[in-house]
């Protein structure tokens, strides 16, 4: 592991991967303030643009980098102007916004740098721990366990992913798979569902279909619904950074408990940063005492501190799958395996060692991510914030051309772009319904790995019997069925109870 | 019906046509080595027609519990025309023009004008701020992509530049 670590500080420390950190987590700070754009979106927009640098480590250091940033630019909005641009930062908004209003905002902001800085630090320190252990253990999975366990991981997220509606998440997750089909696959040497389209020869282009989802929805929702950009008003004077002692001294156990907390929820597939700090806030304010739970939701440093701590360290957490399985977690990290695979990099347990520099690189990367942030964030925001005030009608048309330009640089077509807006107003439409569009993304991706897995089990073992001669496989393919039948069993349970109850009154 | 259940509805459509063909049509083709092979090219999407268009009947029978609360920052899609839905619809309809005339204008022209426009359609009315500020980011963009990052993109409209 020493060994390891030294090859990733050799790479990480090197002035180009330097200056892709600093510079990832300026543009993601910048443009995780703009209210609206999360970091999906952003990360999105800047994978042309880290695919052509061609070097994988870097460019996986410049997408982390906008990764933290943008998580760290939400957390600014929500508090200086209650406008969380991220879901995993609504939570911070709660005691946030509160303290600004106080007059408290440089405070506010100390805290949450801290918090963050300490939640994504404790959070490196646990990846550099558990993935080589996890790495070691998936190594011995054959391609049977693999697919059994991409199966797991989808339908874990269809499972948590969403607003608990299993069965939209699933069939998203569905269509995901199914639209990965289409083209000529490396497995047959046939084109498939193309329906004699040239254009779909190749499949549908990855970048294509991530800006389709969340780019694109997120600009649409800007337009049609102005109060969501509005970004005037609170961002007044930011004085006095400086947290007392007794401040200090209130913040530590909750940043300690939340950043492992936080972590071991990132890891779990489908959580994530959102759930993590959902839940931070909530487990914080029940073990708080008495007069420090009325202060939750009023400018509450604690209250503040803990879902700040928590979504950076499952950020960080959402990294273990991705690296040592190569199963993302998350829309996030989804997108970030698409980008890998682009660069001819197949993150998995070989990963670690085929390519250690790459692994220990972006692990080295966070501590320089956090610490850039923390410099960034303390003494600059004030200035920052200043920039928070882009006018809309610039800001829409430039990200729409800069979707349209992902698009087009990805695949150098024109008819790419129709396909964009295309799927751009599929999508739109599906999350007016409240279908969620990240299990399709993910689907999208793990598609042909899923099938390239399955195929190789089956011609392994003649049939479908390897699912039965292989127990791990079963055991697994069990826990998946376990997992997406489980909670609309439950809710579904929960809800002719209360319809009982109601009858009975 | 809500809008949910017409697009599961939408969903099974498109799912039974894919099953269709998974299952009917696409091992005409297939060469007789292959039938001997215990995994078609069709394989894979046949389970997968099938487990979609459980899924999709699933929330088109009304099995899944509706949304528990409307989320305050989302957009109620039944008031749709109370949001600047003309807009939405002008941008998304440049965004197709941009992309027809993408190649045949090239792309300095093509993007200062959809700039221009999209500012335009929002209502941005000080043009002595927006043309300098679309051009510019249009140049800027143009180098970056083409010196930079190395991606051919033809600058001038095709008839300047030799059909190119």
């Amino acid at each position: 592991m020493l060994e390891g670590i030294m090859v990733g500080l050799g790479t990480a420390f090197s002035l180009t991967n330097l200056l892709m950190v600093i510079g990832g987590c300026l543009i993601g700070t910048f443009i995780g303030m703009l209210p609206g754009l999360g970091p999906m979106s952003i990360i999105a927009i800047m994978i042309p643009v880290a695919i052509s640098i061609g070097d994988p480590s870097a460019a996986l250091i410049l997408l982390a980098g906008v990764y933290y940033g943008a998580i760290f630019g939400g957390s600014t909005s929500s508090i200086l102007i209650n406008a969380p641009g991220v879901a995993s930062t609504v939570a911070t908004s709660f005691d946030g916004y509160p303290l600004a209003r106080q007059g408290k905002a440089g405070k506010a902001l100390t805290v949450a740098a801290i918090a963050s800085f300490s939640g994504g630090t404790i959070g490196a320190i646990l990846l550099m721990i558990f993935a080589p252990a996890l790495a070691t253990v998936a190594l011995l999975f054959h391609s049977a366990e693999y697919f059994a366990l991409m199966v797991v991981g989808l339908s874990a997220i269809a499972a948590f992913a969403g607003s608990g509606q299993v069965g939209k998440a699933l069939l998203m997750t569905l269509l995901g798979l199914i639209m990965a089909t289409v083209g000529e696959g490396a497995l047959f040497n046939m084109p498939r569902f193309t329906m004699g389209v040239m254009d779909l020869q190749s499949g549908f282009g990855f970048i294509t279909l991530a800006m389709a989802m969340f780019a694109l929805p997120e600009a649409m929702y800007l337009v049609l619904d102005p109060s969501r950009s509005n970004t005037g008003g609170g961002s007044s004077e930011i004085k006095d950074l400086r947290i007392t002692r007794d401040e200090a001294k209130a913040i530590t156990p909750v940043i300690g408990r939340q950043s492992i907390q936080g972590f071991l929820i990132g890891v779990l597939p489908g959580a994530g940063a959102t759930i993590a700090s959902f839940l931070g806030y909530a487990v914080e304010r029940n073990i708080a005492s008495k007069e420090e739970q009325e202060q939750f939701g009023k400018g509450s440093v604690k209250g503040l501190a803990a879902p700040e701590s928590a979504n950076n360290a499952a950020c960080t957490g959402s990294f273990v799958p991705l690296l040592t399985l190569g199963i993302p977690g998350s829309g996030t990290t989804a997108i970030l395996l698409g980008a890998l695979i682009a660069l001819n990099v197949s993150p998995g347990p070989r990963l670690m060692v085929d390519e250690p520099q790459i692994f220990w690189a972006v692990i080295i990367s966070m501590y320089l991510g956090n610490l850039i942030l923390l410099i960034l964030n303390l003494p600059l925001i004030p200035y920052i914030a200043k920039i928070l005030a882009v006018p809309r009608n610039y800001l829409i048309p430039f990200i729409l051309f800069f979707t349209l330009m992902g698009a087009y640089i990805g695949q150098n077509n024109a008819t790419e772009l129709l396909i964009l807006v295309g799927l751009g107003i599929c999508a739109t439409v599906l999350r007016f319904a409240d279908y969620p569009l990240a299990p399709l993304l993910i689907g999208f991706i793990l598609g042909s790995m899923l099938e390239d897995n399955f195929a190789r089990s089956m011609q392994l073992y003649d049939g479908l019997g390897f699912i039965l001669e292989r127990p791990m496989t079963l055991g697994l393919l069990a826990l998946a069925i376990i997992l997406v039948v489980l909670p609309s069993y439950r809710a579904r349970r929960a809800r002719l109870r209360a319809e009982g109850a109601a009858d009975a009154d | 019906m809500a809008l949910d259940r017409w697009i599961a509805l939408v969903i099974l459509m498109i799912c039974l046509a894919y099953g269709y063909a998974a299952f009917f049509t696409m091992d005409g083709g297939l060469p007789p080595f292959m039938k001997r092979n215990p995994i078609w090219p069709s394989t894979f999407p046949k389970i997968l027609s099938v487990l979609a268009i459980l899924a999709a009947l699933y929330v088109l029978l009304g099995f899944e519990k509706g949304a528990d609360d409307p989320k305050p920052m989302d957009i109620n899609y039944r008031r749709l025309t109370d949001y600047n839905l003309g807009q939405a619809l002008i941008l998304l309809g440049l965004m197709a023009a941009y992309a027809l005339l993408l190649r045949p204008a090239g792309f300095l022209p093509a993007t200062t004008g959809f700039l221009i426009a999209g500012a335009c359609v929002l209502g941005e009315r000080k043009l002595h701020i927006l043309l300098p500020v679309a051009a510019g980011a249009a140049g800027v963009v143009w180098y970056l992509v083409q010196e930079v990052l190395g991606i051919f993109l033809s600058p001038w409209p095709a008839f300047l530049t030799n059909g190119g």
